[in-house]
């Protein structure tokens, strides 16, 4: 057998310790905050003792139990902090080579996990501070790998977490496993979280932007693991299935951008939309419709196309109807319009929109409004092109436009 | 408050405003974008600015006035023209600054304008 390097060695304990950390981050950390009611403390404590295991594990290898060793030392290094002993500290690392964490000491983990997230949608903390909370409190992710998202620097946004952090010590906010009771009604702010995240790498009509695409990842990984956490709801199921519909499609968006009725559908990724279907389908079996049921289920007959040829223009506008009843949102009313553009034509469209309010700075609101003008033949078309030009952030999306300014 | 958004743009975004290919949609994207900031109500001033080549510097030293042809320095993004905008924090403001063309291009700087005293 070739003897293994110090090189290599060292590179597995690594790759333990960042699986570790992808796979129970949230799971170490929401049961340390549960005990501590303190979300900083926590992760702090469970920062230094991923590095202890950096340390330790290469000289002694890693442990049978590697959760279990973290969320020890973790213990210790919470205590040792408050106790404020700086002699305790010092010895610690020899008191684990002297007391290795045995794994007697653990038994089996509650999973606090689904209390942590509700913590992070604790409606005390800011509605705008809700999403970052929850990729950096479930993901570990840091504040400035988090921060460009929210077009905000990284010291910004470490203030604005580390304020809703003290709001929830100073409230005694706890991190317990909730009662089944309890979860219903708290898991709308969840969700919300979740597909906010999500939502930043692709907003349905207008543009996206290739820096952000990645959290549409960490937002899956959000989804599927509230689905472990809440098996018997439909919604999260109904989340997970709009996240991967929109995921399979975006091959089909770039690197030109492309809108959604002229995408080649041959590009879009078959095996996430089959995933997608039975999530979906699974939901439905509730019987107890939700929001992102209705999202998916308008995802899902877009991607219909790929099998008919065509788009089911009743279906959407009756999805749409329902959904703008149970979650209006001016999105939502932009996009119901541009069904109604298809389905009765653009004076029907633009009666919508000439009642719709908010709508400013709202950029699918002046591409819509463009194209419902240019149907009717109407020479306003123009000017609210160049207004959608001119909101529009992603460069894609503005080639795109401008070609149509110079060409209609 | 007023902010200034000041827009850098690089060699390759300056080339493109006389490229015939290219100069319909470059201008497009900044006259959309201006008459966009005007329509929301935020517009205050703003100018284009021809190239950095195009500049001339001065200097007074110890032996006097030095001027020479070309910007202050030599580095990859130039000053490409300016806005000032009325918004009530930087948060709007950097929603403004994300949507300038050269933001994806290049870089976009936004600067709270000083509140001279007295």
């Amino acid at each position: 057998m070739t003897p293994v390097s110090p090189d290599i060695c060292r590179g597995a304990e690594h790759q333990t310790a960042g699986q570790v950390a992808r796979t129970s981050y949230a799971r170490l950390l929401s049961l340390l905050a549960a005990r501590t009611r303190d979300l900083a403390a926590a992760e702090d404590a469970l920062s230094d003792a991923f590095r202890t295991a950096l340390e330790h594990w290469p000289r002694t290898g890693i442990p049978d139990r590697p959760e279990a060793w973290l969320m020890t030392v973790a213990k210790r290094h919470h205590g040792a902090a408050r106790s404020r002993a700086r002699t305790a500290l010092d010895a610690l690392p020899t008191l684990h080579l002297i007391h290795p964490p045995e794994a007697a000491e653990m038994p089996a983990f509650p999973d606090h996990r689904l209390g942590l997230m509700f913590a992070c949608t604790h409606p005390a903390v800011d509605a705008a501070t809700q999403t970052p909370l929850m990729l950096q409190a479930v993901l570990g992710l840091p504040a400035d790998r988090i921060a460009p998202a929210f077009l905000m620097t990284a010291s910004a946004l470490g203030q604005r977490l580390s304020r809703a952090k003290a709001r929830l010590r100073a409230l005694n906010v706890g991190f317990d496993i909730p009662d089944p009771g309890q979860i219903g009604p708290r898991l709308s702010a969840v969700l919300e979280a979740i597909h906010a995240a999500a939502a930043l790498g692709w907003e349905p009509v207008p543009g996206s932007d290739p820096a952000r695409a990645d959290l549409t990842g960490e937002a899956q990984y959000l989804a599927e693991t509230l689905i472990t956490l809440t098996p018997h709801e439909p919604e999260p199921k109904a989340l997970l299935a709009l996240i991967l519909y929109t995921t399979a499609r975006a091959p089909a968006r770039r690197p030109a951008y492309t809108p959604l009725s002229q995408q080649d559908t041959a590009l879009w990724d078959a095996t996430l939309i089959a995933r997608a279907d039975r999530l979906l389908a699974d939901a439905a079996s509730a019987n107890c419709l939700g929001r992102f049921q209705l999202m998916a289920a308008i995802q899902s007959v877009h991607t219909e196309r790929r099998k008919t040829g065509r788009t089911n223009w009743m279906a959407l506008e009756m999805l749409h109807a329902a959904l703008n009843r149970m979650h209006p949102t001016t999105g939502g009313t932009i996009a119901a319009a541009a069904v109604t553009l298809e389905l009765h034509g653009p004076h029907a469209a633009l009666q919508t929109l000439d009642r719709t309010t908010g709508i400013d700075s709202f950029q699918p609101y002046w591409a819509l409004r463009a194209e419902a003008l240019h149907r009717a033949g109407d020479p306003d078309a123009n000017e609210a092109l160049t207004r959608a030009l001119g909101l529009a952030e992603d460069p894609a999306l503005r080639a795109w436009l401008s070609h149509r300014l110079a060409t209609q | 408050m007023q902010f200034t958004i000041l827009c850098y743009e690089t060699a390759a975004d300056f080339a493109r405003r006389s490229d015939p290919e290219q100069a319909g949609p470059y201008w497009a994207g900044w006259l959309a974008y201006g008459a966009t900031l005007a329509q929301a109500g935020v517009f205050v001033s703003g100018a284009g600015l021809l190239p950095p080549d195009s500049a001339t510097t001065v200097r007074i030293g110890p032996a006097g006035r030095s001027v020479q042809d070309g910007p202050f320095a030599e580095v990859k993004e130039q000053l490409g023209g300016f806005f000032v905008i009325d918004v009530p924090d930087l948060e709007t403001a950097l929603d403004w600054a994300a949507k300038a063309p050269s933001s994806s291009s290049a870089s976009t700087e936004v600067r709270s304008v000083l509140q001279m005293p007295g």
